[in-house]
């Protein structure tokens, strides 16, 4: 996971000033238009570097925090095999934020910045995960909905002007596509079990659903940000294609599951080729996105101890590293 | 091959002890003090899950009555249980007052001593005449190879970081190593394993243990607690009040939903 479109108004540093001129920017020009990459040891804007960082590291917290609605299943998964798959993709997202940290490292940011940031509340992370998982079916949800919608919005994130970020969005969309499939067939089974695991399939659907669609981010027409980010070749695809490709993809996966989507609205349209949709409770995204979300501040403060319990860890790690320096510059001695 | 209840026992131990301490892990997950330590954890965990899941089928299989791994894992009250008690132990509170449920001295001072352990036991069991336990053994050798160097690494780290760090680390072994009395102490079904080459004597694996985890005490600076009377019972099915507990959660849905599939 997991990337909501993250063109949120008053995060987005003041549009690129006319002030970066000259060879190198015409350079760094010349390449976004040729659509060749920019990597870490190429000049680039200040204010290319500064949206690189937020999204990278937006992305990275996601991942990390999108441990912890997941991690709250691992003790009591329904059979061994789900445990363990479930272990192994808690697992994989924490690896994904290593990458996506490691990408960020690049532009000449520290982790431990980038952590200050998330615990001071600073720095955003995808609000989906200011959702409870409530019920085994969730964790299917989740799978399907969420991981399939980070899919959407990380496939275009490959093809991203800044090679490091493009070659992490490659090895993490891989796994993602595991993740979508496994959480798929969690809810299979569930809408062919019991009549009360089809209700729990359909409860979680009934209460993913929205939040997932609120995910790609404000309408286009909202999204006055995304213009830079789209000519500098960050983001290729906009927040309502996303979407709308998302929603058709997903209708028919509903269908075959016989589970029905919350929406009144919902419906074929021949002369589109889409399917319509009804719209979206933005107040509501932007309540969760604000910190009114139901597990906002549950999620934040769980980083915020585990960090602050992992701190004696980190000190005597490095405290261990200086010892043995020592000793191996007296015996170089 | 004859099913005997002590060859049947035996697998659930050590099935359910791989279980129990991978449920531990687990519960590290998105907890951990740096994000590498959450991977390393979870690794630990799918490992002994991996582990778990074999033993479990194979003691299933031998037993002969239709039970599978989650059958015997998660349709069994605590008496049922054989794992070791060191597995069951909380990874914090109560057990290591440190104030906090995840204590990582705690944790990784007992994946070291119990690492340390199940290397010897696949090496031993690599020999045994149930062919199928013996490439469970082969298999898992690695991976407790594996273990036992992750958590020897930190040994050395925390027990010789910081004033703190060594302190924490020398409470977590002092309160462990009696725990560790349970894996070499004799049974009443010790001897027909061993005549029947399955398994061998618990007593025999603890010389090559103490190898494995004296030098790692001594270079990280800690002390080797002095060896007590204290003796677990867990392998009997008598267990600490921790057992209880965990089994509530990893037996919720199978026993809130009896019967369905997942
Ligand atoms: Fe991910
Ligand atoms: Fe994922």
């Amino acid at each position: 996971m997991y990337t909501q479109s993250m063109d949120i108004p008053g995060q987005q540093p003041r549009a690129v000033a006319a002030a970066e001129q000259g060879a190198q920017e015409q350079e760094f020009e010349a390449r976004i238009a040729a659509d060749r990459k920019v990597e870490p040891r190429d000049w680039m804007p200040e204010a290319y570097r500064r949206t690189l960082v937020r999204q990278i590291s937006q992305h990275a917290h996601s991942e990390v925090v999108g441990m912890l609605p997941e991690g709250n299943w691992l003790t009591r998964a329904p059979t061994l095999k789900r445990k363990a798959i479930l272990m192994a993709k808690v697992q994989d997202e924490g690896g994904h934020g290593l990458y996506l940290y490691a990408a960020a490292e690049t532009l000449g940011v520290s982790r431990d910045t980038l952590l200050d940031q998330l615990h001071s509340g600073k720095a955003k992370y995808s609000s989906i995960f200011n959702y409870p998982t409530v019920s085994w079916a969730d964790i299917g949800a989740i799978g399907w909905l969420v991981d399939g919608a980070a899919i959407m919005n990380q496939i275009p994130l490959c093809r991203c002007s800044y090679g490091p970020y493009a070659r992490a969005m490659i090895r993490v969309c891989k796994e993602e596509s595991f993740h979508q499939r496994q959480g798929y067939e969690i809810m299979l089974a569930l809408a062919n079990g019991t009549p009360a695991q089809k209700r729990m399939a359909q409860d979680a659907l009934d209460r993913w659903w929205w939040p997932v669609l609120a995910m790609f981010g404000p309408h286009d027409s909202d999204s006055q940000h995304s213009g830079q980010s789209m000519r500098w070749g960050i983001k290729r695809v906009s927040n309502d294609d996303l979407r709308q490709k998302f929603v058709d993809a997903t209708v028919p996966q509903a269908e075959l599951l016989g589970l029905t989507l919350p929406d009144p609205l919902l419906k074929w349209n021949a002369q589109r080729g889409h399917y319509d949709f009804g719209p979206i409770d933005w107040d509501d995204f932007w309540k969760v996105v604000n910190g009114d979300g139901p597990c906002n501040r549950e999620r934040l403060a769980t980083r915020v101890r585990a960090h602050a319990e992992g701190a004696w860890v980190r000190e005597a790690a490095m405290a261990h590293a200086e010892k043995q320096r020592r000793k191996a510059h007296q015996e170089a001695a | 091959m004859n099913c005997s209840s002590h060859h049947f026992d035996y697998l659930l131990r050590l099935g359910g002890s791989s279980l129990v301490l991978g449920q531990r892990m687990a519960e590290w997950i998105g907890h951990g003090p740096v994000l590498e330590e959450d991977i390393a954890l979870a690794n630990v965990g799918l490992d002994l899950m991996g582990q778990a899941r074999m033993l479990l089928t194979h003691a299933g299989a031998l037993e002969g009555r239709g039970r599978d791994e989650d059958a015997l894992a998660m349709l069994r009250d605590v008496p049922g249980f054989r794992n070791y008690t060191l597995c069951e132990l909380p990874n914090g509170e109560p057990v290591s007052q440190v104030g906090a449920t995840r204590d990582y001295a705690f944790t990784l001072t007992r994946n070291f001593l119990f690492a340390a352990f199940q290397c010897e036991l696949w090496k031993a069991l690599g020999a045994s005449r149930d062919a199928e336990l013996a490439a469970i053994a082969a298999k898992s050798a690695k991976e407790s190879r594996y273990h036992y160097g992750h958590a020897a690494d930190w040994m050395l780290r925390l027990g010789d970081g910081t004033d703190d760090s060594h302190r924490r680390m020398q409470a977590a072994l002092d309160l462990l190593w009696p725990y560790t009395h349970e894996l070499f102490a004799a049974d009443a079904g010790e001897a027909e394993l061993e005549a029947a080459g399955i398994a061998p004597r618990s007593e025999t694996l603890r010389a090559g243990w103490l190898q494995a985890v004296e030098p790692v005490l001594a270079e990280a600076t800690l002390a080797r607690p002095a060896d007590t009377g204290f003796l677990s019972t867990g392998r009997f099915g008598r267990h600490s009040e921790h057992l209880g507990h965990l089994l509530s959660e990893l037996q919720y849905l199978q026993r809130a939903y009896p019967g369905a599939q997942w």
